[in-house]
């Protein structure tokens, strides 16, 4: 693990190469953001609090605040494979407005099929202009599940009718990193979910290189923009959990920052939907709330500009930043309590189920939950 | 001597599209052919699961209208179950679409159709003090286009294109003869397609509020809606409604004046002016104002006769697999449907790119199948709705209509047009906007005296359910269909909006409304196929959504054979 001076030295450093990149564009950030009427101040406010979102020290925000000003330097592919273009929508969906927006045309999009003006042939040019020119420096994202069976012609993109297969492991060689946005890049997601008819697989297991998984269905539009951004700064991936995904946003159990926590410590379940608990804001847990199993940071971040998140909106959270999740908690309104997840649940459902019951299965299961979860840091 | 035109991917949609089309030595399409070029399972996943799960699944078929499935979804397993929700939870569902629609529709015409109507690079030219009297001409109080800000974006633009680096603008078809606007026009436009990128992100919130989240909202339970701690807190209401005229304030200021100022511009483009050539409609009652009330009406319209507009049937929609990459003998109805893949891979010729593997227009070519009501083809989206509304007489929408007819000075017949299809959506936006304050005030009323949001299902094992919901998504009528045996989900089609428009040519060799709309049309330049691009987008199409595929009674997951055909 990087000590903070170590990791605040090789962000440094990492701007110093970033520094010497040719510009993109003369005008500065803060030219732009003073035709938006955002001040250095704003600014600095800003850095600060994407700086607490990384989970980083608050001295490192200076290194952000930088890593946004460099950032038109690294240039972005993504692509899209089998998907419903969720994670897409949610990327435009970044919050702070002005200044997301800022960021988002200070990186240099190459390639991106839902918002590129170019079609046909002339996005094709794009795509394969990109791969070429930025060999060897461009961030690679994702977006959706890789179809492998059939030879991969359940998804061909383009005039020349290329499968994703192949246009995936060709980008894959030249990127500087690969992130793959969403449960389905991540993990398969939907498609890959039984029977898997078209042999739908995460992005890590077609290609050779690390990936960075964000896991969330879709994640929030923050856990995309700070990876990024993490990327930016250090120029290497950021610390990553059993899964691949980034510590900073992946670290923490949904459960253990919930809103609802003191409910369920206290015993107060909602016990059916729009009964008594359900408008006091009792715990989801016994309606299939999947908190207690599933790592993200919804609770704190929330999504659309920390609008609400599931469990706001009185519905269990559904475990979707989790591998397999569509197969191993389902159904999605009943306490899973009775299946083997990550090796833990078959212990707190025997102990919960014999000794005391249904409320004891999930403080059974957060227990041991736990204690997986401090392993998983060491 | 004709040449084949192949544009893949098609951008600026939900998903993966790929349309051909042949012309001849005048550069006018004799031919076209559309085909989505991926096929992702869904309905086959949804086979031996709890019905509960149904809504959560189907939502991921498309990131875009993900809560129309969601709802859609969710009411299918309610109509067969035969659960009547509380009205409370019909209110605030209705709320959750009213949000998707001002979300989606601002999306569509400015971030995702918009710049086939807008040339960015002839925006550079323009002089920003003309361009605010400009604005001026279409709306009273223009928003985003006084001088000052009009300069600011000009600069922020040309700063990427004296570089050369046009970022997500690269490589497009600037410059091409069929962009009407003139350099103030556009400038106009692309200062509103910015502005649109922050008020998109408001209207998203609208739909988080009681969504929980946007995209894939998760509030919704077969039974009723689970953020009744939301609908009890005024300041959460008073939060929706904030946001509800901050957005609508943008619909009329911007959007509104933005078509009219397209429809004066393009007014006798014919890339515009056709493009409706299966003039068949279909729509659902839809957007519930009061118990039992409905924003819009549901109806089929045959033959462009809006006099004799009639029910819909359930009975009479089917879908046909001849030129699809499916193997079945008949066309089949939603309930009783196979879906066996059969992917027969491309055939190479020349084109005007030179050889490339070009779509089998005799064979199959495409992932989506083609829906067909009493075996015609029929166009489905906001158009479709806002004609049945029309013909039912629906006094919001007739006045709507003549409205912008009167202030543009077009005919009726310029409805049935590209333009019209464009239009169609930005007034059905202004309606829900202003019609989806009925909703919110009639939960206000409610909710005094009734706090109910969910009644809880009951499923009996040892029985078999049949149940389908039809609603209105943002591009059109989307119908969900289920067959509930042994307490699990034994058989699930969706039949969805981008399948009725997109699909390929039937048995009967009757082709659907992307094909139609293309014949006939004369490109400037057959590299540069602007005009096709500007005809596909006014559908709005959403890919992943057409391609489902059901499964299917009777045949076990077992026999389900993925193998290569002809690769």
């Amino acid at each position: 693990m990087d000590t903070h001076a170590a990791l605040y030295e090789q962000g440094k450093q990492r701007l110093e190469t970033l520094r010497s990149l040719p510009r993109r564009h003369e005008e500065t950030i803060f030219d732009k953001m003073a035709q938006h009427g955002i001040t250095r101040r704003d600014f600095m406010k800003w850095s600060a609090s994407v700086t607490a979102m990384l989970a980083l020290p608050l001295p490192f925000s200076t290194l952000v605040a930088e890593a946004a000003e460099l950032a038109d330097r690294v240039p972005l592919i993504w692509l899209h494979m089998a998907e419903c273009t969720g994670c897409s929508e949610s990327l435009v969906r970044a919050d702070t407005p002005n200044l997301d927006s800022l960021i988002f045309d200070h990186i240099s999009l190459e390639y991106h099929e839902t918002l590129m003006a170019a079609a046909g042939w002339q996005a094709e040019e794009n795509l394969e202009h990109a791969l070429e020119t930025y060999k060897g420096n461009y961030l690679l994202a994702v977006e959706g599940a890789v179809p492998t069976a059939n030879n991969g012609a359940f998804l061909t993109v383009g005039c020349k009718g290329h499968t994703g297969l192949e246009i995936i492991k060709h980008a894959a060689d030249g990127a500087a990193a690969i992130v793959s946005v969403g449960t389905c890049a991540s993990f398969g997601g939907v498609q890959a979910a039984y029977p898997n008819p078209t042999g739908a697989k995460g992005v890590h297991e077609v290609v050779s290189k690390p990936v960075i998984n964000l896991g969330g269905c879709p994640p929030s539009e923050k856990n995309i923009v700070g990876t990024l951004m993490y990327f930016i700064m250090f120029g290497k991936l950021p610390a990553l959990d059993m899964f691949n995904r980034p510590k900073w946003a992946y670290g923490a159990r949904v459960h253990d920052n919930c809103e609802r926590r003191g409910r369920f410590d206290a015993g107060e379940f909602v016990e059916e939907f729009g009964d008594h608990g359900a408008k006091e804001g009792y715990c989801l847990y016994k309606v299939g709330c999947k908190g207690p199993y599933t790592y993200n940071n919804c609770p704190t971040e929330r999504f659309n500009h920390h609008t609400s998140w599931p469990v706001l909106a009185g519905h269990g959270c559904m475990g979707c930043s989790e591998p397999n999740f569509w197969d191993d908690m389902a159904d999605f309104e009943k306490p899973l309590g009775r299946q083997l997840l990550h090796g833990l649940d078959a212990t707190a459902d025997t102990i919960g189920a014999v000794i005391l019951g249904a409320t004891v299965v999930g403080i059974g299961a957060h227990a041991v939950a736990s204690v997986f979860a401090q392993a998983k840091e060491d | 001597m004709s040449q084949r035109v192949v544009i893949d991917p098609i951008t600026r949609i939900e998903g993966h599209l790929r349309v051909e089309v042949e012309v001849d030595e005048n550069n006018v399409i004799q031919n076209a052919w559309s085909s989505s070029t991926l096929w992702r399972g869904i309905e086959v996943i949804l086979k031996g699961r709890t019905p509960m799960d149904v809504g959560l699944i189907v939502q991921r078929i498309c990131g875009v209208c993900t809560y129309s499935h969601y709802r859609c979804g969710t009411e299918a397993v309610e109509n067969a179950l035969g659960v009547k929700i509380p009205l409370n939870a019909k209110y605030l569902r209705s709320l959750m679409q009213t949000s998707l629609y001002m979300h989606d529709h601002i999306v569509h015409f400015y971030h995702l159709h918009g710049l086939d109507w807008v040339d960015v690079v002839s925006a550079l030219s323009a002089d920003p003090a003309k361009a605010a009297q400009v604005a001026l001409k279409y709306t009273d109080k223009p928003i985003a286009a006084g001088e000052g800000e009009l300069r600011a974006v000009q600069e922020r633009v040309k700063g990427f294109v004296e570089k050369g680096q046009l970022g997500p603008f690269a490589n497009a078809y600037w410059g091409n003869g069929t962009y009407k606007f003139t350099p103030e026009q556009n400038l106009i436009a692309l200062s509103h397609y910015l502005k649109a990128l922050e008020v998109q992100r408001v209207a998203a919130e609208m739909l988080a509020i009681f969504g929980g989240k946007q995209p894939h909202p998760q509030s919704l339970v077969v039974g009723g809606v689970t953020s009744v701690r939301d609908m009890l807190s005024p300041a959460r209401l008073q939060e929706w409604k904030q946001k509800h005229a901050y957005v609508t304030d943008f619909i009329k200021r911007a959007y509104q004046a933005d078509i009219v100022m397209a429809a004066e511009a393009f007014g006798t483009e014919p890339s515009v002016l056709g493009g409706v050539n299966v003039k068949n409609f279909l729509a659902t009652d839809d957007f519930v104002l009061a118990d039992g009330e409905y924003m819009f009406n549901g109806g089929v319209i045959m033959n462009g006769d809006l006099a004799g507009v009639s029910d819909i049937n359930p009975d009479l929609i089917a879908e046909d697999v001849t030129h699809a990459w499916y193997s079945a003998d008949n066309a089949q109805h939603p309930y009783d449907g196979t879906t066996v893949p059969n992917y027969t891979g491309f055939v190479e010729r020349d084109t005007v790119y030179g050889k490339l593997p070009t779509l089998d227009g005799d064979g199959k070519y495409s992932w989506v199948k083609s829906p067909r009501y009493n075996g015609e083809p029929v166009e489905v989206g906001p158009l479709s709705s806002l004609l049945v509304s029309y013909a039912r007489g629906n006094k919001v929408v007739v006045d709507a209509v003549n409205g912008l007819l009167a202030r543009t000075g077009l005919p009726v017949e310029a409805l049935f047009t590209t333009l019209g299809r464009t239009a169609a959506r930005m007034l059905q936006t202004v309606i829900v906007a202003d019609e989806g304050l009925r909703t919110f005030d009639a939960l206000l009323t409610n909710i005094q005296s009734d706090e109910a949001t969910y009644v809880k299902p009951e499923i009996d094992a040892n029985k078999e359910y049949v149940g389908h919901a039809m609603i209105e998504a943002p591009r059109g009528m989307l119908s969900h269909w289920i067959r509930i045996k042994g307490g699990k989900v034994e058989n699930y089609q969706a039949v969805v909006p981008t399948t009725w428009n997109a699909g390929p040519k039937d048995a009967n060799g009757k082709i659907g409304p992307y094909e139609a709309s293309l014949i006939g049309l004369k490109l400037e330049d057959p590299t540069k196929p602007l005009e096709v691009i500007r005809i596909i987008h006014s559908f709005d199409p959403c890919m992943a959504c057409s391609v489902h595929v059901m499964d299917f009674k009777g045949a076990s997951l077992s026999e389900f054979k993925v193998s290569p055909n002809g690769l």
